[in-house]
């Protein structure tokens, strides 16, 4: 039952994170160990501003939002 | 016998879905309960996404949860990561979710809420999530790549750039049209212009606490921002009374314009993290949490519609729109329905961010489905108000005059008893000075908004509060399009530009990209300007080029689906998407068409130019302008309108023309030939 609440709480958090442009940074760094050990990982500052420009630098002209 | 159970069930939905509708559509005379439209819309929702959405899945696309995603195969943890269905869901409805759906439908309550709720269901059942979906699909089978290069790559070069330049147009327009709903609200309203202004303070703390302070802690600094927020819009009531403040605050329609023009200029300039992105993250949890509580306050409350469900308007005569109901009710919900809109979001971050091609159903078909929930909400909103008070708030000044008692005068000549007494405690009630003439949507919707919320919580007395908060959630969240807007119109007017002028494309480049943001600014500004200025209130002229251009993009966008289908030799489904397609060129170049040619000066914009160019011709002048000069800036405006439809107009057709023979051609041909991503299997481990 407590688990399950906080799965919930966890996906509620990730969902809220990732709706702003900002995807779990657990993901990422468990994903940057399994396959790539050599490179360097962001700490979650460096991560958190990496994101936040990638949102709205544009680059490729592409809207990230509906009207 | 398990199977016919599961049906069975089914079954029942559907049943129940039906007498709700026919309860809603034969029903005459009397008010009617909210809750029965809200039923009738949650179970066709349901049955449409449990039977079409999985034939689409299974039969049309042929959805392969063996197959990998680009998420798999490029994850990086930061723009491609395998994400969680719920969680990618909550993503791609935050980025579908603005301010389309909720206005579209307040202006189309004209018309009373019958049309406008038909129109939601099928619309978004055959034609909206349909979009959203096969575009999911096929930008998922592509690598994630946008509509632009989509369109690029199976059509050719030539509609791909026509596309991408049809976008940048629709883009200019939206935030022309998303600015004049702001300026339309806070116009003569302290209390408003109070909150709205305070945003900015707020968004630059939230912004040095994120980047300085405390890094990256947004949860934190987004709950310091809402406490902020709140306390603005209780201490704006205050600010709006004081003999000193008030007037401060209190600006019309021009000084807004041109405060917006400024602060859309230097906005899109700023770094990110000081302005734009705070702001961003406040309006999406708002949005969010808004269209929650007024779910549940629609549940709770059960409001009663006082709006008819037919009015007699629907011959073209209203004064919120001209045209009648075909083909302009159509173009009017755009969001709701359909948006081709969708089609960039579809084509942008949600493929890379998805799993397994088998939640593409999910969060295709199923987040436009919330979006179209959304729009009923703001049908159910509007016509929850007195009709009276609907009509006084959407009329133009030129037609219904400026005081209660001349309002209330016209409108009861309508059909629609209303005593000025009541249109002045409305204004009472919300706490503002007076509520005639305030078109653009957001107002009337923030009426109805306070109506529902007021019911639910706090009584009559919180009524201001929450008419305050719901002009401060509209106007946040545009703000933060007309920023986000700016930025991406200015990346793709450096990338359109670049095709001609090579330097044009450095993004880095600091006289580049000024130029390209002022040219964007000033392509916006202009229509709001026009649209400010303008004694039918601006939305008669803007809304429908919006809605034209935006259901064109759907238009587009499905053309390319139904080439995509044919490409993949599945062209016996072809008619998923065909179907939509004829629909949707027939509203929108008929109403193209109207609002170029039409006789009718309150519908044809040339009409309207020759209008006042045979009164110029005569020597005389008419309202607004006050001398020649603005003679001449009115004929203009309206001959640019008149172009900007017949741009649209050209721009689809000139898809159909591709789209046509690019279908024969597959058709000919005895194996594929569309530009997949090859087959590859998801890796062992994967979720599948």
């Amino acid at each position: 039952m407590f688990s399950d609440l906080a799965r919930v709480g966890k996906y509620l958090g990730q969902a809220a994170r990732l709706m702003v442009g900002v995807p779990d940074y657990d993901t990422y760094v468990q994903h940057m160990r399994l396959t790539h050990p050599e490179l360097p990982v962001m700490t979650y500052e460096e991560f958190f501003r990496e994101r936040q420009e990638a949102r709205y630098g544009g680059g490729d002209g592409r809207p990230g939002r509906c009207c | 016998m398990q199977n016919i159970q599961r049906h069975l069930i089914w079954g029942a939905v559907a049943i129940l879905g039906a007498s709700a509708l026919a309860v809603v559509a034969l029903h005459r005379g009397e008010t009617i309960n909210a809750l029965w439209l809200v039923i009738a819309a949650v179970c066709t929702y349901l049955i449409a996404y449990r039977y079409y959405s999985l034939f689409i899945a299974d039969r049309v696309m042929e959805l392969d949860p063996k197959r990998m995603t680009p998420a798999v195969r490029h994850n990086d943890g930061l723009d491609y990561v395998p994400t969680n269905k719920y969680v990618l869901f909550g993503h791609h409805f935050a980025a579908i979710a603005g301010a389309g759906p909720l206005v579209g439908p307040v202006l189309a309550a004209q018309m009373g809420y019958l049309p406008g709720m038909l129109w939601i269901l099928a619309g978004v059942v055959f034609a909206g999530a349909v979009q959203d979906f096969m575009i999911l699909f096929i930008s998922t089978r592509r690598d994630g790549r946008s509509l632009g290069d989509l369109v690029k790559s199976e059509l050719g070069t030539v509609p791909g750039v026509i596309a991408l330049f049809g976008t940048f147009m629709i883009m200019i327009i939206i935030l022309a049209v998303l600015a004049l709903i702001v300026v339309k609200a806070l116009a003569g309203s302290p209390w408003g212009s109070f909150t709205v202004a305070a945003t900015i303070p707020i968004a630059l703390l939230m912004g040095v606490y994120s980047r300085y302070l405390r890094p990256g802690r947004i949860g934190e600094m987004s709950l310091i921002g809402f406490v902020l927020l709140m306390a603005s819009i209780i201490y704006g009531g205050d600010i709006a009374a004081s003999p000193v403040w008030g007037p401060m605050f209190t600006f019309d329609g021009k000084q807004l314009t041109w405060m917006l023009i400024g602060y859309g200029f230097i906005a899109s300039v700023l770094p990110v993290w000081l302005l734009l992105a705070p702001r961003d993250y406040l309006s999406t949890f708002l949005k969010i949490g808004t269209i929650l509580g007024l779910a549940i306050g629609i549940a709770i409350v059960a409001p009663n519609l006082q709006m008819p469900a037919l009015t007699k308007f629907i011959d073209g005569s209203g004064p919120v729109w001209a045209g009648s109901l075909f083909p302009f009710l159509f173009i009017t919900i755009a969001c709701g329905a359909v948006s081709g809109f969708h089609a960039l979001i579809s084509s942008g971050t949600t493929p890379k961010l998805l799993d397994n091609e088998k939640n593409a159903r999910a969060i295709g078909y199923g987040g436009m489905l919330m979006e179209s929930f959304v729009a009923m909400m703001a049908l159910v909103a509007a016509s929850v108000i007195d009709p009276g008070v609907y009509f006084a708030m959407n009329s133009p000044a030129a037609v219904i005059g400026t005081t209660a008692q001349q309002a209330a005068e016209v409108i009861s000549q309508w059909g629609f008893v209303v005593t000025p007494d009541v249109l002045t405690q409305t204004a009472r009630d919300v706490g503002e000075n007076t509520i005639i003439s305030r078109a653009g949507g957001a107002p009337t919707l923030a009426v109805g908004m306070a109506h529902i919320l007021s019911g639910f919580i706090g009584g009559k007395t919180m009524m201001a509060f929450w008419y305050h908060f719901a002009i401060l959630f509209e106007a946040l969240f545009i703000l933060t399009a007309v920023d986000a807007g700016t930025r991406a119109g200015r990346f793709m007017l450096q990338d359109l530009l670049g095709t001609f002028v090579p330097s044009m494309r450095k993004m880095d480049s600091i006289v580049a990209s000024l130029l390209a943001t002022a040219l964007c600014v000033a392509a916006w500004g202009f229509f709001l300007y026009q649209g400010v200025v303008d004694p039918l209130g601006g939305i008669n002229t803007l809304w429908p080029l919006f809605g034209i251009g935006n259901q064109m993009l759907a238009g587009v966008a499905l053309m390319l689906a139904t080439v995509v289908l044919f490409k993949m030799k599945r062209q016996r489904f072809a008619w998923v998407t065909v179907m939509p397609t004829i629909w949707l060129l027939m509203c929108t170049l008929t109403a193209g068409w109207e609002k170029v040619f039409d006789a009718n000066p309150k519908i044809g914009f040339l009409a309207a130019a020759n209008k006042y160019q045979a009164a110029l011709d005569k020597g005389e002048l008419l309202a607004p302008a006050k001398n020649i000069d603005q003679m001449h800036q009115i004929i203009l405006n309206n001959q640019i309108d008149a172009g900007m439809a017949a741009l649209f107009i050209f721009l689809v057709i000139s898809i159909l023309v591709f789209a046509v023979p690019a279908c024969r051609k597959a058709l000919a041909e005895s194996k594929r030939t569309d530009l997949e991503t090859p087959f590859e299997a998801m890796p062992a481990g994967a979720q599948v």
